[in-house]
């Protein structure tokens, strides 16, 4: 196949795989645990991150990740109070979005470096870049395999957990943080806009579709992996993003099943 | 053998008096019911014995020791449960998932997991819904499953808060049953936290009763009396025994949930 011809889309393909293994593993967690909001707001956050690194003349990829673990460290810390308060979840994101924006105006940048911010770009990924993305994933993968068995008890059964003495605030803590990494890569293939397409689609359905743990996280992963390499495909030979596949896919699966359902 | 004692044990939650100086003992296997209007405190109660309150004054020992978090011996069943999705899993997943759960690692079932979790679903008779999705699942079978859940420890005090809201009366019978009849197989302690007095009344050896602050643990015929009950409302209550059941009748509204006593 004429497709894996070019680096560019070797690359492509091995960012795709790196980012939806961990997409699909932390947004399967994300999805029980409530914080499809947060992860979203995040979202929001690390273009604020991304326009600042910017200006500051850094990787985007860098002021992404510094800011959105900032603000998941906040996040955390501060608790349910704002993690299911969706009015304040709301603010911070529209204001991270206006600061944004504000950056991009600063930097007198153009539309092309805001437009892959926002709808993501796995076109143009430098070795670099990949092996960045390698890494994180390997420690994020490798941290969340550590706080596995507490973190599902924790996010099924709160009040259960708190009684066990299973200490719900850090782990809150180190999945947020961990959720800001998976953020900040997923938006490099569908853009801080598209996260939820990304890192909550495929887990919802692989959360409807499943009833344990294990076939669970292991269909959230398998889906991700799917789609991204499907949406490739597809973004080759058609010319449209990338973001637009992934997210129209991702509408069919979930979709799909309740139209048969009514049918 | 006193299982829990406390010694004029006191709690505060912002600047409110939930429990004034209450001493009691509860023994080794006892049926405790534990009655009272909303918010009395019946599951601060709870939360003192499981270590996730402090008292403000006095002294609980719990087990011999002073109430930790984490107790192995301790079963609990929280009231208040979020929906969340992962309720979709099935009941044996939410099981699994709380055995060992203070460990760091992959939730990966040892043999001798499944031994422990066959072994509780089976003392509950919640073998054939354990492989369903929790969510649907009716309210008792629910329940049965998360008794089940809080029997994996093998525990010698069980706290259950609340178990009956939503049930329909013939499964709250059917629950208050199958609690008594594991409690007594195994010798567990239980607290029961209940609003309606009738349907504890064939299991429970002895009944907690608080109002406003003040609390009294004893035989049901000792403590829920129209003199008792008055005292303790500051108002006239009447308490009224027919065919075994017991009904009681407040002259004023706002008596918290006290309609609940006297429905039929």
């Amino acid at each position: 196949m004429t497709i894996f011809q070019y680096e560019f889309m070797q690359h492509a393909f091995l960012a795709g795989l790196v980012i939806a293994i961990l997409s699909g593993a932390l947004g399967y967690f994300v999805v029980l645990r409530n914080l499809s909001f947060a992860s979203h707001a995040l979202g929001h956050i690390s273009f604020a991150g991304a326009t600042a690194a910017l200006l500051l003349g850094i990787s985007p990829l860098c002021g992404q990740l510094v800011l959105t673990l900032f603000s998941a460290f906040l996040m955390g810390i501060l608790g349910d109070r704002l993690l299911k308060n969706d009015m304040s979840i709301g603010i911070v994101l529209a204001f991270a979005l206006g600061l944004g924006s504000l950056f991009l105006s600063l930097n007198q940048g153009y539309a092309g470096q805001a437009t892959s911010i926002l709808f993501g770009n796995l076109l143009g990924v430098s070795s670099s870049t990949l092996a960045w993305m390698t890494v994180l994933t390997l420690l994020s993968v490798l941290i969340l395999a550590i706080l596995s068995r507490p973190l599902l008890f924790a996010s099924v059964e709160p009040e259960l957990a708190l009684a066990r003495g299973v200490p719900l605030t850090f782990l809150s803590v180190i999945f947020l943080c961990l959720m800001a990494v998976g953020v900040t890569l997923a938006s490099q293939a569908v853009g801080v806009l598209l996260i939820f397409t990304l890192l909550i689609g495929p887990a919802a359905i692989a959360l409807q579709w499943t009833r344990q743990f294990w076939s669970g996280i292991s269909l959230s992963i398998l889906l991700t992996v799917l789609l991204v390499f499907i949406s490739l495909f597809l973004t080759y030979y058609t010319n449209w993003p990338l973001s637009f596949w992934v997210s129209a896919l991702v509408l069919l699966l979930y979709f799909g099943k309740s139209f048969r359902a009514c049918s | 053998m006193d299982l829990i004692e406390a010694n004029k044990l006191a709690v505060q939650l912002d600047h409110k008096t939930i429990l004034h100086s209450f001493s009691f003992s509860i023994a080794e296997g006892e049926f405790v019911g534990v009655l009272g209007p909303n918010g009395a405190g019946k599951s601060t109660l709870l939360k003192l014995i499981l270590g996730l309150l402090q008292p403000s004054m006095g002294t609980l020992s719990v087990l011999g020791a002073t109430p930790h978090r984490g107790h192995a011996q301790i079963g609990y069943l929280p009231q208040h449960r979020l929906v969340s999705s992962g309720f979709n899993l099935t009941g044996y997943q939410l099981l699994a998932s709380s055995l060992r759960a203070h460990r760091y690692g992959l939730p990966l079932l040892s043999s001798e997991d499944k031994t422990k979790i066959e072994s509780v679903l089976h003392a509950v008779g919640a073998q054939a819904i354990a492989r369903q999705s929790f969510l649907n699942l009716s309210g008792g079978e629910r329940q049965r499953l998360l008794l089940a859940q809080a029997l994996l420890g093998d525990p010698k005090i069980l706290l259950l808060d609340e178990p009956l809201n939503n049930l329909d009366p013939h499964y709250q019978e059917v629950l208050i049953d199958l609690v008594a009849q594991v409690a007594k197989q195994k010798k567990i302690t239980v607290l029961f936290t209940a609003h309606d007095v009738n349907a504890l009344l064939p299991v429970m050896d002895r009944v907690l009763y608080i109002v406003k602050g003040v609390a009294k643990l004893g035989l049901v015929q000792e403590v829920i009396t129209s003199d008792h009950l008055s005292s303790l409302y500051g108002t006239p209550i009447e308490v009224l025994n027919y065919k075994g059941r017991v009904f009681v009748l407040g002259q004023h509204r706002g008596l918290g949930d006290f309609h609940h006593h006297c429905h039929e």
